[in-house]
């Protein structure tokens, strides 16, 4: 079936929220930043402040918009279905995201999949993944 | 100290509502109050405790204590979704234990039935200064899409199959049958189950609870009143919580919150799984049964479907009876949460007073677990080990 992609609302706005307004200024300049610690060096999603492992202070770099699908829901009863998914990312983390773009009842767990962003309705554009 | 024996369910109601146009939630908590006191023989000035969650109106004790006239020495207001009334009971005998109460009532109530909402299949936003939101909501998180996404990693990991969780609805409908509040009391079988609508893959429409109106409440006192009264003795000799997230992003949909909650419930009771003669097990969906009872010990982690299957939950037919009333996946989930009837049910069995073709032999041991909030993203599991005395 062709791929119909749905509209997507963002909430709240990116400025309201001095913690995350790097990523969302990153994401509509067309970057995708993750959060690593500069002390115990893990990288961490959804991004914090602070290190969710160790309370380190954190620095933001780009990922590589690399990873693969965790796990894995189409939802079909929705006015246009779309694939939820956990994306665990090169880097490490896992993320929520969409698979977006591609026969949705073709995907599998375990697929390689990379960085498409997607625009919103009232924010930036939001990180989603596609089949390599 | 250890709080076994601490306290007592001396009363337990269940609303048999399932479609309140007529009440508001305060009038719905209310009337659950009165059963439980009526169940118990005790009144309401005998009240010095109350416990509610998010399911209670406005500031949840202070509206409910105010609406109620109650005179209370204590109130806790706990919020970990459907999985609140098991925290609740913990909570209830650490204050009967520290002496702040004698005789608490922990309360649920709603009406989202009547309310039209879409539990399982809407996206809410919430409240955005919760910090996930702006990183989740985009993506179109519903109730159910976020409990597929844990049978979906399952099924991958331990080959896990939709015909193994459907017999998990087929025996929560063969002892719907039975209870004439239910919502659904027809006996299903798994095509049935497998042959249902999707929702979100791989969980079917019968894979789903019900949505409904309704509530329940319970009174928890200390030993002393629990003896002086005229009821049965369940006793609470284990009690566990454990909140679960997604762990900085070492997100593991393969396990619950179980894992964290049913220790320390299983060594403050000494007893352990084999023991259990009944057990409530939250039912949102047909995975949340399934992991909850491998997460709980009573199989190893990864065979839960074959444990399941061929009908093992149905009474009288399987090892372990299970939500003998039909549970969320038949009966009821009154607010979108389902902890507390679990809890009734566990009562109902201990007291022989389940209905009698569902009533389990010599119950004397049961387990009431909740799991409440999204089990694929942030929930909490709570565990409650009950004894006939």
């Amino acid at each position: 079936m062709a791929y119909v992609q749905r509209k997507i609302s963002f909430a709240g706005a990116p400025d309201t929220n001095p913690e995350t307004k790097p990523f969302w200024d990153a994401c509509a300049a067309g970057k995708f930043l993750i959060r690593r610690c500069t002390s115990c060096k893990k990288a961490h999603w959804y991004p914090r402040g602070l290190c969710p492992f160790c309370f380190g202070t954190c620095a933001w770099e780009e990922g590589s918009g690399k990873g693969k699908i965790y796990s894995l829901s189409v939802m079909k009863r929705a006015e246009v279905p779309f694939a939820m998914a956990y994306v665990e990312l090169a880097e490490g983390p896992k993320m929520m995201t969409n698979i977006v773009d591609c026969d949705l009842d073709a995907l599998k767990i375990g697929q390689d999949v990379k960085l498409k962003f997607v625009p919103t309705e009232g924010g930036p554009p939001v990180p989603m993944f596609t089949p390599v | 100290m250890s709080l076994k024996g601490a306290g007592y369910i001396v009363g337990a109601y269940e609303h048999p509502t399932r479609r309140a146009t007529d009440k508001s939630v305060a009038l719905l908590h209310t009337e659950c109050a009165k059963g439980a006191l009526e169940d118990a023989g005790l009144t309401k000035d005998d009240i010095d405790g109350y416990f509610c969650a998010g399911d209670a109106p406005g500031l949840g004790p202070l509206s409910m204590v105010d609406y109620m006239n109650l005179r209370c020495r204590h109130v806790d207001s706990t919020d970990v979704g459907g999985s609140s009334y098991q925290v609740a009971v913990g909570h209830a005998l650490e204050s009967i234990a520290a002496g702040r109460c004698s005789i608490a009532l922990i309360t649920l109530a709603g009406r989202p039935r009547s309310e039209g909402m879409a539990t399982g299949t809407a996206t809410r936003a919430g409240n955005v200064a919760q910090p996930d939101v702006q990183f989740e909501y985009p993506y179109g998180p519903t109730v159910v899409n976020m409990y597929a996404m844990c049978a979906a990693r399952h099924m991958y990991e331990y080959g896990t199959t939709s015909e193994q969780l459907a017999w998990i609805k087929v025996a929560a409908s063969h002892h719907a049958q039975h209870n004439p509040h239910a919502m659904l009391r027809d006996v299903v079988t798994v095509e049935d189950v497998v042959k249902s609508p999707m929702v979100s893959t791989p969980l079917h429409r019968l894979d789903c609870c019900v949505i409904s109106d309704g509530g329940g409440a319970l009174i928890v006192a200390k030993p002393e009143i629990a003896k002086s009264l005229k009821r049965p003795l369940v006793k609470v000799i284990g009690v566990g919580e454990g909140p679960k997230g997604q762990m900085g992003g070492d997100v593991d949909l393969t396990y619950s919150g179980a894992r964290w909650s049913g220790p320390p419930a299983w060594e403050m009771s000494g007893v352990k799984p084999s023991d259990i003669k009944y057990a409530s097990i939250y039912d949102s969906f047909t995975i949340t049964v399934l992991m909850q009872l491998e997460d709980l010990g009573f199989c190893e982690k990864g065979q839960g479907g074959k444990f399941v299957s061929d009908g093992n939950l149905i009474s009288g037919v399987g090892k372990l009876p299970f939500n003998t009333d039909g549970g969320g996946l038949c009966s009821n989930h009154p607010a979108n949460r389902g902890g507390i009837t679990k809890i009734i049910e566990a009562v109902r069995q201990l007291r022989g007073e389940a209905h009698p073709s569902v009533q389990v032999k010599n119950c004397n041991l049961a387990l009431a677990h909740g799991t409440g909030g999204s089990l694929g993203t942030r929930h909490c599991g709570s565990t409650v080990i009950l004894e006939r005395e």
